[in-house]
């Protein structure tokens, strides 16, 4: 294989991973932007999202994209009910608290998939079968072709959701002045819901997409968590567009590092590079600080 | 139409107002004058649904608003235009306007009539400011202060109220701005819109209103229409700089 081809390859599933990382990343931002905490359950609704889709194709026989749409729709309810039931009875919900309550979700959530569909690993095959595709003398898995579709598709309609319409803007009004909000009748606790919904819905989307390329299984989530909360952290928390990219770049370095300097360290580039932004840019490289007006 | 009575409110253990009672008649302009930390946006926020009070009641038609949340208060016909203006600041001017309508527009269909109202409201609050019909794509976060205000205005004038609540519109704004404000409070009464206008700038806010309150240290401490307060000896030492 010569050299052009390598890096594009790497390239390519790098992009592919880092699209993943950048729905994971949407989550984490959406529910932040609303309620200042980080949800620690986003990377099980991922892994919950792999987990409905390939039982539904196992049980039911149905086209993967079908089983897919089925799963996303129902891990985008678990979201909302998880809200409902765990989030709305706190009465002073502060972003500490919304935080913890979220590993106890995570916790639950993870041990509800493992319960029901169980501990073996799961997957399916992808969109277009398991078919390879080369594109400019590069081979990629056709799937990874429709996660970078889909993905781009997320991020078109989720902006266009945020920018044109009623309830996207009253998301973003919220998060903006909650009491504001509130004076003009945005109810804070339903944006939540809402938020946790969304969030939900971008976790499984990941979840159901990456599947065909490396199976999941229950205990799945937390590593996909992690790194999304590492891409939302470099992207800038809190930016729709710093996801996209930090997502991307995550995706990139990783797939780069474990090509050219091992496998073993793609795991630890997510977290190198969490800390390198924590202490060298904590908002993010396109966050802006946030400065309290007195 | 407004009738607060006996309200006590405050912050955890400390306690701001004081048995406060006032009132407000439909079409009425009131002003509320007190200096810095005499509770008058304790009370605004108290009125408004943002802190619940203690105790007392506020009554506004006929309906107890004390135990409602900011949410609630605003669909009984009860508008806030917040201290320090509070627009949303990503969002552009015209999305912040449409939030000010959030309830008409939100759930969607509701009512097909009143989605249909929105336009009118819209050209309402633009004829009224039209320096905001120049910036209707722009930021809000980039407004003037000035700007900001008649913003804040407008988005409350959108979620049509009875009753308006104004906490220090001349905060921070240059003198002719602050006149240009209070022309357009004056306008708004005269449409019928009823207001309670909380104010350190006392010569304005007396000039403005037909009847005024003094507060201080959580209490009602003077109460007449404006022309008498503003010979009142008491208030012109304090609050005009006699």
């Amino acid at each position: 294989m010569d050299n052009a081809s390598t890096v594009l390859q790497l390239l390519f599933s790098g992009i592919g991973t880092g699209s993943i990382y950048a729905l994971v990343a949407v989550g984490f931002n959406v529910i932040f932007k609303s309620t200042d905490a980080i949800n620690f359950s986003q990377g099980e609704w991922v892994m919950m999202g792999g987990m409905v889709a390939a039982a539904t194709v196992t049980a039911s026989s149905s086209p993967v994209w079908l089983a897919c749409l089925f799963a996303v729709l129902v891990v985008t309810a678990v979201g909302l009910v998880s809200e409902r039931l765990v989030i709305l009875p706190i009465a002073k919900p502060t972003p500490l608290l919304i935080t913890l309550i979220s590993i106890g979700l995570a916790i639950c959530t993870k041990s509800a998939v493992m319960l029901t569909l169980g501990k073996n690993p799961a997957g399916y095959p992808g969109f277009a079968g398991d078919a390879l595709v080369t594109v400019a003398g590069a081979t990629v898995h056709s799937q990874t072709l429709w996660i970078l579709v889909i993905t781009a598709a997320f991020m078109v309609l989720a902006h266009l959701f945020f920018e044109k319409t009623v309830l996207g803007k009253a998301l973003r009004a919220a998060a903006a002045d909650r009491d504001a909000a509130a004076l003009v009748g945005i109810k804070a606790r339903s944006t939540v819901m809402w938020s946790f919904a969304i969030a939900a819905m971008a976790g499984a989307i990941a979840g159901t997409i990456i599947t065909p390329l490396t199976l999941t299984s229950y205990d799945a989530g937390t590593m996909l968590g992690f790194k999304g909360f590492s891409a939302a952290m470099l992207g800038g928390l809190g930016n729709l567009y710093g996801s996209l990219l930090g997502g991307l770049l995550l995706g990139v370095l990783e797939a780069f590092a474990s090509g050219y300097i091992s496998s073993h360290f793609k795991d630890a580039i997510a977290f190198v590079v969490l800390l390198l932004i924590l202490f060298w840019r904590p908002v993010g490289l396109i966050g802006k600080p946030v400065v309290e007006k007195v | 139409m407004l009738e607060v009575m006996g309200l006590n409110a405050g912050y955890g253990e400390i306690q701001i107002l004081r048995d406060l009672s006032l009132t407000v008649e439909p079409g009425e302009c009131v002003c509320l004058v007190g200096a810095n930390g005499a509770g008058k946006t304790t009370l605004m926020r108290s009125l408004s649904g943002l802190l619940r009070p203690v105790g007392g009641s506020i009554r506004f038609d006929g309906q107890e608003l004390a135990r409602l949340s900011a949410h609630d208060v605003v669909t009984r016909g009860v508008a806030l235009v917040p201290e320090g203006r509070r627009v949303f600041g990503p969002l552009t001017v015209r999305d912040n306007l449409e939030m000010g309508a959030f309830r008409h527009l939100w759930p969607p269909n509701k009512e097909k009539g009143r989605h249909d109202g929105f336009g009118r409201d819209l050209e309402f609050v633009l004829t009224l400011f039209p320096r905001l019909r120049e910036r209707l794509q722009q930021p809000a976060g980039t407004l003037s202060g000035g700007e900001q205000q008649m913003l804040a205005i407008g988005r409350a004038l959108m979620t049509r109220p009875k009753l308006l609540l104004l906490d220090e519109p001349s905060m921070g704004l240059a003198p002719l701005v602050v006149k240009e404000i209070f022309a357009t409070i004056r306008a708004l009464n005269a449409e019928g819109i009823a207001i309670l206008l909380a104010e350190q700038n006392a010569r304005m806010a007396l000039r403005t209103a037909s009847r005024g309150y003094v507060i201080a240290e959580g209490r009602i401490v003077n109460s007449a229409d404006t022309a008498a307060l503003q010979r009142d000896p008491a208030v012109q030492e304090a609050y005009l700089g006699f």
